[in-house]
């Protein structure tokens, strides 16, 4: 890095105090719709963390419902309220499952890591399912999360959720950026150009693909946390495969062009949806089909390759 | 890319906020003299044909009958509702945002009241929100028993207008040994997800209670939207037992009625589908006779007759083209509770009451639909009661319709006050040793 | 004894329709390279146009036993035109994009025809239970089976051989596995390779729609039937390994017996036996059990 500073990171960093003053001025549905969309953000940035070493993980939703029944379990059976803590055991437990599931997925490339992690997940789609004290398909309700011994109620506890979700959300895109910009991040896109130049180099292209699917486990149970504080409610659909789709078509959508593209992406998803139910009721899956048809025709690169055209623009 | 990156950050990220925030200053507030509801059921998925979608037909026909004053007494005093007219929004339940569109629903949209969700983890997701966004919201349909066992435990906006799901269970068992009292062993077949495994839950420890000692030959868990129930219709014929349970629905009944029939199962056995008025008019001859079906409650061929019932079934039939089902009739249900309390807060003030007198009046309220009277009676008031029945199919003249009815009191199938479904069942219903 | 009879009975019936909902998705991806999400929706769409087609047909009061022609003419005309359009319409510009990507334009197919078929069939279901009747019960051991089961059983046998033979046999065949083998090759030796796309799309859409056809006479017909299959379907390819007609003959049997054994005995983990032993499959044998691994490129 030159002395200047990166551009990202001062985005990122100024990012937060717009959010927390949108929270205020936007009215509270829109908030929340911000809210839960940085949650699944999170997943698809993982997703796209996993796209720029070239692996496409059909079955994020693994541990983005991993991360949100971890939280949901400590509060809802050990009483365990704190948001920070339902984080840290989210990511405990998303590590420890990656770590070992890791030594299997990242023999894979291509379309088998694809339909490898998408069989993962749903086997413990298929587990919560028929885990009756679980709720089954029903889920289960959170309890009120609480913040470093505050506990706020009714409006407050929504604000300190926007709040809590917005600071964790952007300090995950930032750690994910400059992890991005390493040496060992490089090497991940340098496993995507091609791997076996890799190894000539004396890097093992394994070692690093299990590094990234146990960060992007991480991120993913971070952003099932969030969601699940936010909506207050978990269920195995968190898991089914149509989420992880979701992922990948949001960081599809979005680029792999830089950490705020996912995050914004999600929330672009969720608008389009909204207005597309709005509209058309009974053919807003066709809306939404066709736009992402669109996206991929004319945007390869996802929205966020619009700002290559503009710099293709200034250069001439 | 440096400068660049920020600034078309900012354009994305900010531009992207102000159209969402801009586009819903132009929103219209609801005005006095309308009453704004927000529908939400399922329009889109497998749920949507056999649920969704009569539950929306129904709301649709119901709110412009009362708006143009043609629903039947004793619902033909004031327009509309209270002289205010209903407009509707709808949302669909498969959104996947499901909270978040009832929020936008009652923040964006305004809407007076909430009447919707078909599915019981849904709803166990909305009741916390209901409370805490303080908006007036109807359960019309979903089962589960433990939104206001465990879930809201001291409701206040939440009401729930038709029974939760151990009516159907209770009532399966009871109807199963008072007609078959030598039944010896039975079986099930349901779907693997929550609405299923309570169901059988249910109905195992209803029967027991009933009659100890009866045994389970196999149960059977398939996958929901499975379609193809060649090797669970095997299991059930070879481990045979004098009745088959099923919480089938949709488009799974369907299927296993005709492969069940196809080979056999329906002729060996008594088989007792607790939705089955949900696709009896479509099955019609391919249904066999003599399977007993239930619906949920007192709706469709078991409502008793009366001048709504017709109503409803000959306006539905009408606009529609097929015959209205359960799903129809509950949510129907629900709009005549709040078209009752409403009208009863108001007094003689147009339009909207203050929404305080309107719960007020919900609760413990008790008014009349197309499925009988229904009682607000367990729950602090918020949970409706409402008896049920069972019945034998029979297709006859080319209509299905059922025989051998049996209807049970509301207290017959449903737990007292401050009981748990289960616990009850399994204190061998307690407050209902005469039924 | 007649648990275990029932087991391998149930199996094969089972297998049969695995095979024929998933044939088409392997040939299409070994051609094409592209695993097809909206594969479920032909599937819907072949059970939607076979159930209008039997509908009116009974209806009109034909021959009951031509109705099966009525099942595969409908197949016919719903591959047909279907795999037309959406490789004329959409496919053909995507040509040479990343596989994933692909997968993605698939998936947007995939909810434009979920909604049209609610556009055009709405959301009532559709029955064609006729022809399923219409060929008895068989007794086996004493317990009954539909004779229309072991006639889709005819079917995927059938299918299989028809696949397999067009490939090993016939011109286009050998045209098809030159594709397969080297796309870049085949055309610079002069083969019509967007030729043989449009042909294998529309082949493998109408497989698509004539499991789907097949399928109509025992389910009723409801939006939303094509999400279950594509899962399924795609596990029984991956198992059997992408691209293999007889893997996936392999991966439907092993799945169909293996999930016909969990009902029979061990009822409780039916719902994930089928992803059980494709992350199973694929610890194992990480390309599929039939699919030859490929060379790294450097």
């Amino acid at each position: 890095m030159n002395r200047r500073m990166d551009p990202t990171l001062v985005s990122l960093a100024a990012a937060l105090p717009v959010l927390l003053v949108l929270g205020y001025a936007l009215p509270d549905w829109l908030t929340f719709y911000l809210q839960v969309s940085l949650a699944s953000g999170l997943a698809a940035l993982a997703v796209m963390l996993q796209m720029r070493a070239g692996l496409v993980n059909f079955g994020q939703g693994l541990y983005y419902c991993l991360g949100a029944y971890a939280g949901g379990m400590s509060g809802h059976f050990l009483g365990i309220t704190d948001a920070l803590v339902l984080l840290l055991l989210a990511v405990v437990l998303s590590v420890a499952v990656s770590f070992i599931v890791g030594f299997l997925v990242a023999r894979y490339r291509e379309i088998f890591y694809a339909m490898l992690s998408l069989a993962l997940s749903m086997i413990l789609y298929g587990l919560l399912v028929r885990a009756e004290a679980l709720g089954s398909t029903d889920g289960f309700n959170l309890p009120s999360t609480t913040f470093l011994g505050y506990a706020p109620e009714g409006q407050a506890l929504r604000e300190a959720g926007y709040v809590f979700t917005c600071i964790v959300a952007l300090a995950i895109a930032a750690a994910v950026h400059r992890y991005l910009r390493s040496p060992l991040g490089a090497i991940g896109e340098a496993v995507r150009e091609n791997e076996l130049r890799v190894e000539y180099l004396g890097a093992s292209p394994r070692y690093v693909v299990h590094l990234i699917y146990v960060m992007a486990a991480a991120i993913a149970g971070i952003g099932g946390v969030l969601a699940g504080i936010s909506v207050g409610h978990v269920d195995p659909n968190l898991a089914y495969w149509t989420t992880s789709g979701q992922f990948v078509f949001i960081a599809l959508l979005s680029g792999t062009g830089n950490v705020a593209a996912p995050l914004i992406g999600a929330f672009l998803l969720v608008m389009i949806r909204v207005y597309a139910v709005e509209y058309s009721p009974y053919t807003w899956q066709m809306i939404l089909g066709g736009v992402m048809l669109l996206i991929i025709m004319f945007l390869p690169g996802g929205l966020w390759s619009l700002t290559r055209l503009r710099k293709k623009g200034g250069l001439t | 890319m440096h400068k660049k990156t920020m600034t078309t950050f900012w354009t994305l990220a900010l531009g992207l906020l102000t159209a969402a925030g801009l586009s819903q200053t132009g929103t219209a507030h609801a005005q006095d003299e309308e009453i704004k509801i927000g529908f939400a059921m399922f329009l889109s998925g497998a749920a949507a044909g056999p649920f969704g979608v009569p539950a929306r037909n129904g709301a649709e026909l119901v709110v412009e009958a009362l708006n143009k004053g043609e629903f039947p007494a004793p619902y033909d005093g004031k327009k509309g509702i209270n002289g205010a007219k209903i407009t509707t929004v709808f949302v669909d339940e498969a959104s996947g945002e499901v909270v978040a569109d009832y929020r936008k629903m009652v923040q964006k949209d305004e809407v007076d009241l909430v009447i919707g969700y078909i599915s019981s983890g849904n709803c166990k997701a909305i009741a916390p929100v209901a409370e805490e966004v303080e908006r007036l919201t109807l359960f019309f349909d979903c089962g589960t028993p433990q939104v206001f066992e465990d879930v809201v435990t001291d409701p206040h906006y939440l009401f729930r207008t038709g029974a939760h799901a151990t009516l159907d269970s209770v009532g399966a068992a009871r109807y199963l040994l008072a007609d078959k009292p030598d039944t010896g062993s039975i079986a099930g077949i349901n779907q693997n997800y929550a609405w299923g495994q309570d169901s059988w839950r249910d109905f195992t420890a209803a029967v027991e209670a009933l009659k100890p000692g009866v045994e389970i030959t196999t149960e059977q868990f398939p996958k929901i939207f499975a379609g193809q129930y060649g090797s669970e219709i095997s299991a059930l014929l070879t481990n045979p037992a004098d009745a088959v349970h099923s919480s089938f629905w949709g488009g799974d009944l369907e299927a296993f009625v005709l492969q069940g029939a196809a080979r056999g199962l329906f002729a060996r056995t008594d088989v007792i589908l607790t939705t089955g008025e949900s696709a009896m008019h479509r099955l019609a001859n391919q249904m066999p006779e003599g399977t007993v079906i239930g619906a949920r409650g007192p709706h469709g061929v078991f409502a008793p007759e009366g001048p709504m019932k017709a109503w409803l079934e000959k306006a539905y039939m009408d606009r529609y083209g097929v015959r209205a089902t359960y799903p129809t009739y509950k949510i129907t249900q629900a709009i005549l509770a709040a078209k009752s309390a409403i009208e009863m807060a108001a007094g003689d003030s147009m339009g909207m009451p203050d929404q305080e007198s309107v719960i007020d009046a919900l609760e413990g309220l008790e008014w009349e639909t197309p499925s009988g009277t229904v009682r607000m009676g367990i729950a602090n008031g918020h949970q409706a009661v409402q008896g049920t029945a069972y019945g034998r199919f029979k297709y006859s003249n080319g209509e299905a319709t059922v025989v051998d009815m049996t209807r049970f009191d509301a207290e017959c199938v449903m737990p007292p006050d401050g009981m748990d479904g289960l616990e009850w069942i399994e204190s061998g219903f307690k407050g209902a040793e005469d039924c | 004894m007649l648990t275990y009879v029932a087991i391998v009975l149930d199996g094969l019936v089972y297998a049969s329709w695995l095979f024929m909902v998933s044939v088409g998705l392997t040939l299409i991806y070994g051609v094409m390279k592209i695993l097809n999400i909206a594969h479920g929706s032909l599937y819907a769409i072949g059970a939607y146009t076979a159930a209008s087609l039997v509908g009116a047909y009974f209806s009109a009061g034909y021959v009951p036993v031509l109705s099966f022609a009525v099942l595969v003419g409908a197949a016919l005309a719903a591959g047909l035109v279907c795999g037309l359009v959406i490789e004329r319409g959409v496919l053909r510009f995507m040509y040479g994009q990343d596989e994933v990507l692909m997968i993605l334009v698939t998936y947007a197919i995939f909810l434009i025809l979920e909604d049209l078929i609610k556009v055009f069939w709405g959301v009532s279901p559709y029955f064609a239970f006729q022809p399923y009747g219409m060929l008895g019960n068989f007794d086996v051991m004493g317990l009954p089976y539909a004779g229309y089961d072991f006639l889709l059983m005819g079917l995927a046998g059938l299918t299989g051989l028809g696949v397999w033979w067009s490939i090993n046999r016939t011109r286009t065949g050998h045209l098809l596995t030159a594709v397969i083998h080297d796309r870049e090759m085949s055309t610079a030796m002069g083969v019509n390779v967007k030729r043989v796309y449009t042909v294998t799309f529309v082949i493998g859409a109408t497989l698509a729609a004539l499991g789907g056809a097949f399928t109509a006479p025992k389910i009723s017909v409801t939006p939303g039937i094509g999400v279950e299959v594509i899962v399924l379907a795609f596990a029984v390819v991956v198992i059997g390994g992408l691209g293999s007609i007889g893997g996936a003959m392999i991966g439907a049997l092993l799945v169909g017996i293996l999930r016909a054994a969990a009902v029979h005995l061990l009822p409780e983990v039916e719902l994930f036996v089928i992803y059980a032993v494709m992350a199973l499959v694929l610890a194992f044998r990480p390309y599929g059990l039939f699919a030859a691994p490929e060379a790294r490129k450097i």
